[in-house]
């Protein structure tokens, strides 16, 4: 049986990166994340790693690129303001199709905001967040446990590819301490003849985002748009005694756990509520929420914002059913018993008993 | 029918080079600048081994020229993206090509703080004190009075402050290990850039450090001058506050 340790969730995303074969490391302090970088310091070394402290957040997604771009495992982590400085690095790496994993443990916006957990950065996550038509795989892990497992994936996913995949937290999912089984990473690293190794014994390779001839940028754009429609494929979303619920609840990351705790405590009054809770905010869980909208004909969104998943959630149901919301902006964490309350105020207006 | 004497060849075009007509303009030193770089790939057996960076500007084309393995970097990161390249692949030889409008001013943070980590990697700096491929706007080099797009009436102090010397400002940094600065302006200077960029590929080969190169170029279609003047403008004006020469050789005995 594998390993089960007491960490906390940063602590817990730099030991499924490890696991997952990542060698480089490339970050600047930010709170609430520091733990990622400082344990990255403590333990790239021993596994014959590289962790570099950069200048900059602008640097150290360039320094992801360049690693990456030889074709090492490499990562950078971060939390809101200074995810939004990486946009460029993250933009230049989809249009030279270079894969990288960027955690961002997001704290509260906008501007400098606040250390608080916050779901504010849903949008810039999953509309690309820099210039250009482009997607990033977004992951979100609502427990320590799926830090170190969506990290893990993450890796896969970004060779699978060749894309930058986002691992989207908050404040609470980095700092909650809880147990994690360390599951041992068993696939083979992945072989990559796009690489930039030296050009011995083959011709020059080239990763490069510029295209200027005529028509050529076109066509890339659209060779990007199909990979993108291949990656839909990577869905993932969990359903929590969903099958028999009236009111269906869709919610993710830190707030979906809570959530739960809610969706018991309802069910324990006889209120027959369940939630749908996607893992990968893009590509979008869309069918899963279609036919739970269609099923249930009554959802309600949840989110640390004032509202940005449930537009996707409203384009997903495609007016199949209302879709309510509650939106708690930074600066306090809802607890189980008030988001109960929030639910009962939508389940009393008409639907699920 | 007459056997053809064997004869022996002393002079090509460097294999590094592909053999390719530049899209650079008329009296351009790009040219003169890939060649150099090319000389010493070719001295030093590097080609396949090689991985080099491309910055934002006239340059970013290096792999249309260069047949190494070449990354695009975003604007002024190339230094960035080049310390992720050699902490992969620290056998490799690694490279960037920087203008100065990527390096001296979008790219200020990443190649000081590259050259203070000591990256063993080279970057070879073309100075054409102007925003090339923009059109001719005002560089952080620009000399004072220098008409730009941007300074119409020429480079002011007062409000853009005097131009930045980069060479004498990275030499400064206890990480860095060679910075020089050289022009290519006549046969004389050609020969010293020459010698520059040998040591400074010295410097990456040996594992001495961070090598820097300054080329001092001419820009005749931003600068609105003929080939041959621009050319003079290099060895007139530029020289005289751009001071060529070895800023620092700190591993002077290896």
């Amino acid at each position: 049986m594998a390993q089960r340790v007491l960490v906390k969730g940063n602590e817990a995303i730099g030991m499924g990166a490890i696991a997952a074969g990542c060698r480089f490391y490339f970050g600047y302090p930010i709170t609430p994340q520091n733990d990622i970088p400082e344990f990255m310091s403590a333990e790239l070394p021993k596994v014959g790693g590289t962790f570099i402290q950069a200048e900059s957040e602008v640097a150290s997604i360039n320094m992801l690129l360049g690693a990456a771009a030889t074709g090492a495992r490499a990562m950078t982590s971060s939390s809101s303001p200074g995810i939004s400085l990486k946009q460029e690095g993250i933009s230049y790496m989809c249009g030279s199709e270079i894969p990288g994993v960027i955690v961002n443990m997001s704290r509260s916006g906008p501007g400098l905001g606040g250390i608080h957990p916050s779901q504010g950065d849903y949008f810039q996550s999953t509309r690309g967040g820099g210039h250009g038509d482009y997607r990033t795989l977004v992951l979100a892990p609502s427990t320590a446990q799926e830090n170190y497992d969506l990290t893990m994936l993450a890796f896969d996913l970004a060779d699978k590819y060749r894309n930058p995949v986002l691992v989207l937290g908050d404040a609470l999912l980095g700092n909650i301490k809880e147990p994690v089984e360390l599951k041992p990473y068993r696939k083979k690293p992945p072989v990559k003849d796009w690489a930039l190794t030296g050009c011995k014994g083959r011709s020059q390779q080239i990763l490069k985002s510029l295209y200027l001839a005529d028509g050529e940028l076109t066509e890339r754009n659209w060779v990007l748009w199909k990979k993108y429609q291949r990656m839909q494929k990577e869905t993932r979303w969990e359903e929590y005694r969903l099958d028999d619920a009236e009111l269906g609840l869709v919610a993710f990351g830190s707030v979906a756990r809570i959530l739960k705790s809610s969706v018991d405590m309802l069910r324990d009054k006889g209120h027959k509520v369940g939630l749908l809770r996607p893992i990968t905010l893009y590509p979008f869980p869309s069918q899963a929420v279609k036919e739970a909208a269609g099923r249930i004909g009554r959802l309600m969104v949840v989110e640390l914002n004032t509202g940005q998943m449930v537009e996707d959630v409203k384009l997903a149901a495609e007016c199949a059913a209302p879709v309510a919301f509650y939106g708690r902006p930074p600066g306090s964490i809802p607890t189980p018993d008030e988001l109960a309350k929030e639910v009962l105020k939508v389940i009393k207006k008409g639907g699920a008993q | 029918m007459s056997a053809q004497p064997a004869m022996e060849s002393v002079f090509s075009p460097p294999r590094s080079l592909k053999p390719k007509i530049s899209h650079f303009c008329p009296g351009c030193q790009h040219g003169v600048i890939h060649r150099l770089v090319a000389e010493q790939l070719d001295a030093y057996g590097l080609r396949e081994k090689t991985i080099g960076v491309a910055s934002v500007g006239c340059s970013v084309f290096l792999y249309d020229y260069f047949d190494v393995d070449v990354v695009e970097a975003p604007h002024g990161r190339a230094p960035a993206v080049a310390t992720g390249v050699k902490r992969s692949q620290p056998d490799k030889f690694v490279f960037t090509y920087q203008g100065d409008g990527d390096l001296a001013a979008i790219g200020t943070a990443e190649i000081v703080h590259a050259a203070n980590r000591g990256e063993k990697i080279t970057v070879v700096f073309v100075n054409n004190a102007v925003f090339g491929m923009t059109g001719g706007q005002m560089a952080p080099t620009t000399l004072v009075g220098q008409v730009t797009t941007t300074s119409p009436l020429g480079r002011s102090v007062e409000l853009a402050g005097p131009p930045i010397r980069m060479s004498e400002m990275l030499a400064t940094l206890e990480g860095a290990g060679y910075v020089a600065r050289v022009a290519v302006n006549n046969i004389k200077n050609l020969m010293k850039a020459k010698a520059a960029m040998k040591r400074a590929f010295e410097y990456q080969t040996k594992g001495l450090g961070f090598s820097f190169v300054e080329v001092l170029s001419a820009c005749p279609t931003n600068w609105k001058l003929s080939p041959v003047e621009a050319n003079e403008r290099v060895g007139n004006e530029m020289i005289s506050y751009f001071p060529l020469g070895v800023y620092k050789d700190a591993a002077k005995d290896a």
